[in-house]
């Protein structure tokens, strides 16, 4: 009997904490890409991007409607999201992993860190590795990264006619501002 | 020493379970970061308008609901070559060609003008084209399009050496409207209830005349497409012969193969119209498909950005 309440015991004191560590969560948060050559030069913005970090586990995670990009060439955007993503049958792309590194979330200050996880675009689900930087506040947490992606790797195919105006790996820069949540 | 076996057991049994409930917990809260994004993210409802109903300007002759984006202008080439049934000796039609070069410029994501100038009896021709409404995912089921084209041919004698045509005699006029679903990433069709005034037409032919067009397209695959087009004249309106000596009018059939590379689509065409404007293919086509009264040719469409567009387009 008592271990039975014991295990009872555990199970809400396991929630209960989790209920006083709150994540900090975004829905406004921005990715870019950009590809610059010679021929063309391609930039697409999204200030949508949906995202969560748990100051215990240190996992944090990322989803962004690929329709919400938006392109200064329309055609462009058409493009992308009719014969590049697909969004019509792959409208997300999502991103979940782990922080790594020297950080302390209940202490302000800027920390340098490893995000390791895995990438789903395109219906391809990918493992990566970035670093990036997390400033923390006294509520809320600021994230910035840069890293490069190769469309192959997502089973994204880019016709051999217009191959020169796409660089082979494009670039991406993550901008978060989470806020802690009440 | 019974009991305190059973002690050791049940707190080894304790151990375990909380290994397992707090490894448990962990992964719980891995998956569920994601999962309560997902679930957030597609509660918001989509409202985004419709892309890509068509991938060009003209399903072969007639407009589609598509339009040139805010500050973008698109360059037109439309070529035809004679009919098929000319015969070898003129390899087939290869010898001939009828041309129209057009502009066409978005002004606003919804309003469109153009302007273009055909062979096809030194034909100027302009347009204006207003997107009323827009096809969404999750409200609207079609798009629909306002047309409103007129054109004036300065071709100096088309009813022979002496018949002399005055300036106003000169316009015809068409208005369209353009309804327009795309049923998924392969499949679009439209619908154009057409009306168009001739300002000059021959006894008994009638001055105003009501047609329905309807045309429709098929991916083959990403960057092809299948397409098809009839406009169908409602039949008595327009009966004359018409100059020169030519076969019967008959309604405009085509079929196209559209191939989209970046900013260009190429069309190859087959179709019995050997005019690219309103007012001159849907009434004045003549010959058939049967009879071998079949011009190929092309359009080539070329956009170019004139103004960033940076604004979100839902």
């Amino acid at each position: 009997m008592f271990f039975r309440f014991f295990y009872i015991f555990l199970m809400t004191i396991s929630f209960a904490v989790k209920g006083i560590c709150q994540n900090y969560l975004t829905k406004t948060g921005f990715i870019g890409f950009y590809s610059k050559t010679p021929l063309e030069d391609i930039k697409a913005e999204n200030n949508q991007v949906y995202a969560v970090l748990d100051p215990v586990s240190h996992h944090i995670a990322f989803a962004v409607l690929l329709k919400g990009f938006i392109f200064t060439k329309e055609l462009m955007q058409e493009h992308f999201n009719e014969n590049y993503v697909e969004s019509d049958k792959f409208p997300k792309a999502t991103f979940s992993g782990i922080c790594s590194g020297e950080m302390d979330f209940s202490k302000e200050g800027t920390y340098q860190v490893v995000i390791k996880g895995d990438l789903t675009l395109h219906g391809v689900t990918k493992a990566m590795e970035t670093t990036a930087q997390l400033e923390v506040k006294k509520d809320h947490i600021n994230g910035t990264s840069v890293f490069k992606l190769k469309p192959e790797d997502f089973n994204i195919s880019i016709p051999s006619i217009v191959r020169d105006k796409i660089t082979s790996e494009i670039t991406v820069k993550v901008k978060i501002e989470w806020v802690q949540t009440k | 020493m019974g009991a305190n076996k059973i002690i050791k057991m049940k707190i080894r049994k304790t151990f375990f379970s909380l290994i397992l409930i707090l490894s448990g917990f962990h992964l719980l809260a891995q998956d569920s970061l994601l999962k309560s994004l997902n679930d957030s993210i597609s509660a918001v409802p989509n409202n985004g308008y419709v892309t890509g109903t068509f991938k060009a300007l003209y399903i072969v002759n007639m407009k589609t609901i598509e339009a040139p984006a805010a500050g973008a202008l698109n360059v037109e080439i439309q070529h035809r070559f004679g009919t098929i049934n000319t015969g070898a000796y003129n390899l087939w039609g290869l010898d001939f060609a009828t041309l129209r070069l057009g502009l066409d410029y978005g002004i606003t994501d919804r309003l469109s003008v153009g302007i273009g100038r055909s062979s096809y009896l030194e034909t100027f021709d302009g347009y204006l084209k207003y997107k009323l409404l827009r096809q969404s995912e999750s409200s609207m089921p079609v798009s629909v399009g306002l047309l409103g084209t007129s054109s004036y041919f300065t071709n100096h004698a088309p009813l022979g050496d002496n018949a002399n045509i005055s300036g106003s005699s000169r316009f015809n006029y068409t208005l369209q409207m353009l309804i327009a679903r795309k049923f998924n990433s392969h499949f679009s069709l439209e619908l154009t209830p057409t009306f168009i005034h001739y300002n000059m037409v021959t006894s008994p032919d009638q001055n105003n005349v009501f047609a329905l067009c309807g045309g429709a397209r098929m991916k083959i695959s990403k960057r092809m497409a299948i397409t098809a087009e009839y406009d169908y004249l409602f039949p008595n309106q327009l009966v004359s012969p018409l100059f020169p000596p030519s076969p019967p009018r008959t309604n405009s059939l085509s079929f196209g193969w559209d191939i989209e590379t970046g900013g260009h689509v190429f069309q190859l065409v087959f179709t019995n119209s050997q005019s690219m404007i309103e007012s001159q293919y849907i009434g004045q086509t003549a010959g058939t498909w049967g009879k071998g009264y079949i011009y190929f040719g092309f359009n080539i469409s070329r956009n170019f950005n004139l103004k960033a567009h940076n604004k979100p387009k839902a």
